[in-house]
């Protein structure tokens, strides 16, 4: 609650300066205004009191500075306007000179101590967010290390076995340099998706729009998966004379890449997955479908074990991985999809099939280009 | 059989060692520099066949030594770098360079490369015929055959096959494509070439979404290999 609260404190405290002050004078002026316009009614004593909460107010949203000169300024404005005699800084009462001087002080000490609230809550919350860097940090170190010296290990065994050729029979030759060619394409995997992470973090992701033929799309990407495929049945379904879509090749590809590795990976041999395409439409009240839009809706489907219920939202989470998950994997292939969707300003979805299996959608918005036009030329 | 002699312009010593076993084992002969600057000299003392340039040299920026040699050396320039990104390859290819190949790669990729890089600076013979595992485009009657039975290609088909294949193993831009076979008036017009490779394909490849003959090269362009 008090966090919320701060939030919209913070929010108002971006005003500038400048015109911070600007908005405590005239929150001053308008307050001071009506009050001047019921006095006939209202106690000039009360009157300091609604003065009162006004600074209060104007401490909690603003800097320390605008919110002195709220308060310098309602001690004169009252002094001048409402104690008697009026238009006149002086006082007659010497009650009403404790008074000015009270309330003077009361407003002094309210903004400072209000200042000084708002300042240790936000040092609370910049500490909350390093502890959740920290651990952040922590979880990508265990399984960066586990990922990243895993196949460090296997090329420095091998290649140190290697180092001893006569100890070695012709196949243990060809097994080990086999091991040096696996682990190190593993880590160049691994690297790619730190570099695409770090990329999607630092924002520097602009997606080149580029017409896309989207059967060529997806065959790209599964063709570069062919030998983690290979106990796999992969389905494409892409619908005749299908147009171009405006998106960036690579990241698609790499998004489709992704989340094909991701259904291999976790299924068990012999499974199927299908990648199906279609354009986006819209769906009028009575179910009934009224126009085609401008979107392309990329599926890609399995009928393996599907994802626990209650981790399928956190599955885009960077680093996240399944609580039961098998070695591998830093758990940052499916939070790249989303990035690179996103770029796209398009949006993820994910639900475990009733019959069993995941699928995940990817809904983009996009430029639609329809070939027929320029065939046969 | 090959006594092409290559240069290598890398600063990691590591890259350097294993191009050099990598080429001698190959038949060619190499030279090496660390830095752009013994690069240029190196080059200009003695031109060899092949240049191998990495962009991310400490003294200047491979881009830019590539746009120095090109003002003189006209044998192929391959880029070997890490940058992976889209714009450095088009840029680089757009300075003049033959080919891109990207760390980490694979030997046999890219002595397939030199070889095809190479292949491309002898010129070209227009009346030869071009083979190309189980296709054959004969560049004078313009007759192109799949498994012996002719196939039957637009004229739009033909320029932008024969082009591709004219250039066999290396990449060639989207740009450049559409600049060759429609007119400079159309290298924003990407559908174009999307649409053709994809009825290129399904006339000439053996499974249109395996190619084996027209590859994409993601965000960047085509190349036409014989066989892969």
């Amino acid at each position: 609650m008090s966090r919320q609260f701060n939030m919209a404190g913070l929010q108002l405290s971006r005003i500038n300066r400048r015109d911070q002050y600007g908005y405590s004078i005239l929150a001053v002026a308008l307050v001071a205004a009506t009050c001047y316009s019921l006095s006939t009614i209202l106690p000039y004593r009360v009157t300091a009191l609604i003065l009162l909460v006004t600074v209060s107010l104007i401490a909690m949203f603003f800097d320390i500075a605008p919110v002195m000169l709220a308060a310098v300024l309602s001690a004169l404005v009252w002094d001048y306007f409402f104690i008697p005699p009026h238009f006149t800084l002086s006082i007659r009462d010497s009650e009403d000179a404790l008074m000015l001087l009270m309330y003077f002080l009361v407003a002094t000490v309210n903004a400072v101590l209000t200042y000084k609230i708002r300042l240790v809550e936000k040092n609370a919350m910049r500490e909350e967010g390093r502890a959740n860097t920290i651990t952040l940090y922590n979880t990508l170190l265990n399984s960066l290390s586990h990922e990243l010296r895993t196949p460090i290990s296997a090329i420095i065994g091998a290649s140190d076995n290697l180092s001893e050729p006569q100890k070695l029979t012709e196949k243990n030759k060809a097994d080990l340099v086999g091991e040096i060619s696996k682990a190190s394409f593993r880590l160049n995997q691994q690297v790619e998706n730190l570099l695409n992470m770090s990329r999607l973090e630092s924002g520097v992701i602009h997606p080149h729009l580029n017409w896309c033929d989207i059967s060529e799309l997806i065959y790209s990407a599964v063709n570069k998966l062919e030998p983690e495929l290979k106990l796999h049945t992969v389905r494409v379904n892409v619908p005749e004379k299908f147009p171009l879509f405006k998106l960036d090749f690579g990241l698609m590809e790499r998004a489709i890449f992704n989340l094909v590795n991701n259904s291999a990976v976790y299924t068990p041999a012999g499974a199927n997955i299908t990648i199906s395409a279609r354009q986006g439409r819209e769906v009028g009240p009575d179910s009934v479908i009224q126009a085609v839009v401008n979107e392309l809706i990329l599926a890609v489907e399995d009928n393996g074990p599907g994802f626990p219920k209650d981790e399928v939202n956190r599955v885009f989470e960077k680093f996240y991985r399944l609580q039961n998950s098998r070695t591998g994997g830093t758990g940052l292939g499916l939070s790249i999809v989303k990035g690179f969707v996103e770029a796209h300003h398009g949006s993820i979805h994910l639900e475990n099939l009733p019959g069993g299996g995941a699928k995940f959608t990817l809904t983009i918005p996009a430029e639609i280009s329809h070939p027929n036009q320029l065939e046969n030329e | 059989m090959n006594s092409a002699e290559v240069l290598i312009i890398d600063d990691e010593v590591q890259i350097r060692k294993l191009l050099e076993i990598t080429l001698e084992s190959n038949g060619y002969r190499v030279n090496e520099a660390a830095t752009a600057k013994e690069g240029l000299i190196l080059a200009a003392n003695h031109p060899p066949d092949l240049i191998i340039l990495d962009l991310g040299l400490p003294d200047e920026n491979g881009q830019e030594v590539l746009q120095k040699l090109r003002q003189w050396y006209d044998k192929p320039v391959l880029i070997l770098s890490v940058q992976s990104d889209e714009e450095n390859i088009i840029r680089a290819l757009d300075h003049g360079a033959n080919d891109y190949l990207i760390k980490p790669f694979r030997t046999g990729e890219l002595l397939a490369r030199i070889r095809s890089a190479l292949r491309i600076s002898l010129p070209v013979d227009t009346e030869s015929a071009i083979e190309a595992g189980d296709l054959e485009i004969n560049l004078s009657t313009r007759v192109v055959r799949k498994n012996d039975v002719p196939v039957k290609l637009t004229a739009t088909e033909y320029a932008l096959l024969s082009l591709l294949a004219k250039n066999e193993g290396k990449v060639l831009t989207h740009q450049f494509l559409l600049r060759q076979v429609w007119g400079p008036g159309y290298i924003t017009q990407s559908q174009y070439l999307r649409v053709f490779v994809a009825q290129l394909r399904k006339k000439i490849e053996a499974d249109a979404n395996k190619p084996r003959h027209i590859l994409t090269e993601s965000g960047v362009g085509y190349r036409f290999v014989s066989e892969s």
